[in-house]
Order: structure tokens, then sequence, then C-alpha cells
């Protein structure tokens, strides 16, 4: 199979219709793609940032930014200008390297991610047969951040935020990989281009609901917003992981967080979403990148409206929401899904996930698979039910 | 077509990451004004002046969680091999699989009976 990424295209690019020598236009057109894929999440939440403060005030019922420039167009901008003139304190009891290097390790962990996510057909970074692994091993590097700000700024409140990452966002990296894995099970492979090419006619999400929730639910808490912002919980902490940074290291820890932030939806929309499909692909491939933002945002959006209707949980809250509910479930969700594939196969009504099979084909296993998911569902909801009714009838006894 | 130029697609981008996020913040420190002094160098405690050591030892708890969280953490990195030949996989090896998940639902259940998924 011949690769289909950026680097490929624009290598041939330059050597056609410039025509440099191959050594030289792989080397140019790998350092050209690294460039292009890393800058794109940077350059996106330039404007996310804008789009996220309004919605959140639309929600609010507030105006939000709307001085800089019309609508407020310009406040990213500003922010920027004002972050990079401001002075850049480090405490003196700080670890001074750890505490240089976490913002740092935050904004980049997020970039390393880009390079799998593909964005349109032949728009990816690198194909990697192991993509699924590769996006948790770097997604981890973002906790670590975390945690070492939080460590090395030697501040109680920033301390605290570090522990509760330690407790919070690796529990909640479980039901993650967890959900991560159901993907990978239809399709026997991690490569996320697979994943997406295999969403042409059905999407993932209607295969599995469930490892979708699970997977939005736990990467909210993952990516550290509202309700699981617990990690910079400013009521309680002030800000947390970050109370003692200042100027541009402050900046790019709210920068590594937006682009986590958008991360969860764009890996959302890859893998339970369809990526760039839609209607129109194949006669025009950049119409994928449209439809991969569309998609994303929508997500991002989603996630937003979530976090800024829903309280705050208290730390023994989630935890308990994710060993005794995400953790047990997505265990079950993988035994399930594994069990109903193996019943397909042996029926019959397996097809070929890879090769993109159409809407028709894949409904006799879509409907297995609901059914399977609408069971599970069930079931929760009565445990919610019984256990709600035992605790009424509690309440009622004790008064 | 994974081939080693794919590794050094991800070398350069290992490169070139921290880079990014480090460029403005080495113009922030050209920009900006540096003029430290002992009282803005403290430790910032919403006015307070901060009591007593911060790195002490803490609540048990989180430890707890993190131990946990490695076993099960392990225990996915191996169930990813499985996940990705489930297509090909025999009767046998699914069952192995299939035990494999069990047990970690054990672990879990264990782990549950034991209070350690408590918070105290």
């Amino acid at each position: 199979m011949e690769r289909r990424d950026i680097v490929t295209a624009l290598e041939s690019l330059l050597r056609d219709t410039l025509g440099f020598g191959s050594e030289l236009s792989l080397f140019i057109a790998t350092i050209l793609g690294v460039v292009i894929i890393a800058t794109v999440p940077l350059l996106v939440i330039i404007g996310l940032i804008w789009g996220d403060r309004k919605f959140g005030s639309r929600v609010q019922d507030r105006l939000g930014p709307n001085r800089v420039g019309p609508f407020g167009l310009l406040q990213s901008f500003a922010d920027l200008g004002k972050l990079l003139t401001k002075e850049d304190i480090t405490p003196a009891n700080a670890d001074r390297l750890i505490y240089n290097v976490a913002p740092v390790l935050s904004v980049a962990s997020v970039i390393l991610v880009w390079a799998v996510i593909p964005m349109a057909p032949n728009v990816v970074g690198v194909d990697l047969e192991t993509g699924v692994l590769y996006i948790i091993a770097v997604a981890s590097l973002g906790t670590l951040a975390v945690v070492m700000g939080g460590w090395a700024s030697n501040n109680k409140y920033a301390l605290l935020g570090g522990f509760r990452a330690v407790a919070a966002l690796v529990s909640y990296e479980i039901p993650m990989v967890m959900a991560l894995l159901v993907p990978v099970l239809f399709l026997g492979t991690g490569s996320l281009v697979e994943i997406v090419e295999a969403q042409a006619n059905m999407w993932f999400v209607a295969l599995s609901p469930i490892a979708a929730l699970t997977f939005f639910l736990a990467s909210q808490a993952e990516v550290g917003r509202p309700p699981f912002d617990l990690i910079e919980a400013e009521s309680e902490l002030t800000a947390g992981y970050n109370v003692e940074y200042s100027g541009m290291k402050f900046g790019m820890f709210m920068a590594g967080e937006y682009a986590h932030w958008l991360t969860q939806g764009v890996l959302l929309a890859v893998l339970f979403f369809g990526g760039w499909n839609g209607p129109f692909v194949d006669r025009w491939p950049w119409l994928g990148i449209f439809y991969f933002f569309i998609k994303s945002l929508i997500l991002f959006f989603a996630s937003d409206l979530v976090r800024f209707t829903i309280p705050r949980l208290r730390i023994d809250q989630m935890m308990h929401f994710n060993w005794q509910w995400l953790v047990p479930l997505s265990i079950v969700n993988l035994l399930v899904t594994a069990l109903l594939l193996k019943i397909i196969q042996e029926l019959g009504f397996a097809v070929d996930l890879a090769n993109s099979p159409g809407f028709v084909d894949t409904l006799p296993m879509t409907i297995i698979m609901l059914a399977g998911n609408a069971l599970q569902v069930a079931v929760v909801l009565s445990i919610i039910r019984f256990r709600g009714k035992r605790q009424r009838l509690m309440a009622a006894a004790g008064n | 077509m994974e081939s080693i130029n794919s590794w050094a697609f991800i070398g350069a981008f290992f490169v070139l990451s921290p880079i990014l996020p480090a460029l403005p913040i080495i113009v922030a420190r050209l920009l900006g004004p540096k003029k430290p002094n002992a009282i803005k160098t403290q430790t910032y405690e919403c006015g307070l002046e901060t009591v007593g050591d911060t790195w002490v030892q803490f609540r048990v708890q989180y430890y707890i969680y993190g131990l946990i969280f490695l076993i099960f953490d392990v225990e996915m990195v191996l169930l990813f091999p499985w996940a990705m030949a489930y297509q090909q996989l025999d009767l046998f090896a699914f069952g192995a699989g299939f035990l494999f998940i069990f047990l970690l639902l054990d672990a879990l259940i264990y782990a549950w009976r034991k209070d350690a998924l408590e918070w105290v």
C-alpha cells in the first residue's frame, strides 16, 4: 500500500514541480510537514479561545469579550500581547528546572497527538499502525505536566492540585483507554487513518454508543474540564497547579489546556463520529478538512455546554464516579462488545469493516451491537433505580 | 506502510513540539520587565505567609489510587495486541483474552471490597 500522508504529498510536489533531488525533497518535505501539522492546533485555539469565551458567556447570560475588534474578535491577540510583556516571576523556593519545563510539556504533549490525526484524505502527519497506542502514550504526558507544575511550584495550593492530578486524571485514563479499545476491536488495527476510512458509511458511535459516551466523559475529566476540573478548582485551590505561574508560562498552560480540550473533540470525531467522512468527500477531498473541523467543533462545544451547566464535583464524588461506575461499565462494555463480535461472526452477519462496507450491509451488525448496548444501559439504569430506592427507603426509615 | 520515514517524522515532531511553546516563553522573557524582589518571589498564599514545609508526605489515598491505576494501565497495554489481532483469533485465544478481562474485573471487585476505592 502506498503511503498517504502529508510528507509524501509535499515530497512529490517538491520533486516534480520544483525539481529538487529526491533526498533533499524528502528532507524538506519532512520538516515542512512537521511544521504545518504542529502549528494547526495552535492556530485553531487562538480562534477557539474567543469562541469558547463567547459561547460560555452566552450560556451564562453575559456578553463576553466585545471591546477589542468587532465582536471582541481580537481579544485573544490582545491577551497574547499582554502576556508577552508581563514580568515572568519565578518563586524563590521553586524547583526551577521542573518549574520551567512543565508549561512547555503541557503544550508539547498535545502537539504530539496531532502527528497521527487524519484531518482529510491524504492530510495526516503519519499513518502509524499503532496510532491509538501512540495517542495514549503522548497524551499521558499532559498529566505529567500538571503534576510537575504542581510539585515544582513549592506552593500548597499547587501541590494539592498536583496530588489531585495524580489521583483523578490518572484514574480516568482507564475508562478512556477501555473505550479506545473498542474501535480497535472492530477493525483489528490501531491506525487512525483506517479507523476513519472504515466509518465511511456507518459511524462507530452507532455501533458502540456506550464506548463513545465513556470516552466523552472520561476525556472530559482527563483534560481537566468542569465538572471534573478539581486540579484547578478556583473556589478551593485559587488556581490549583498553575497558581504560581505568571506571564507567558501561565499563557502556555492555558494554551495547552485549550489545545487539550480541542483534542478531546477531535479524538471523539475521529474515533466515533467518522472523522473527515461526509457527503462528496470522494469527489473533493479537501472538503474533508471542513467536515473534520465542523465535527470536532460541535463536539468541543457539546463538552463546553456540559462545562458551563454542571457544577464542580467533590474529589470523593469524582473518584467514586470513576471507579464504581465508569471503570466497571467500560470493562463490561469491552467484554460485551468482544462477545457480540464473536457471535456476529458465528452467525455470519460479520462484514469486513476495513473495506468501508455500505450502510445496508452493516445494518444487521449495527442492530445486534445496539441491542447489546441497550441491554447494558438498562442494567445500569436499573442499578441506579435500585440504589436510589434503597436510599429513599433508608432515609424514610431514619425519619 | 510503516517505513523508517514515519518514525523519522515522529522524531522530528518530538524535537519541534517543545520548541513551539518554548519560543513565546523566551520572547516574553526578552520583552517583559525583570525586577524580582524578595516579596514578589514569595510563595503565594492569599496574603498570608506560608507556614511549614510544602513538600511533605500527604494523604495515602492518592497513592493507593496511583497504585491501582498502575496495575490497570499495565494490563491495558497487554490488551492492545489482543484487540488488534481480534479478527484472526481462534476460540482459545479469544477465551484467553476474555479470561484476562475477567481477571481485570475481578481485581477491581477485590479492590472495591477492600474499600480501596472509597475516599477516606
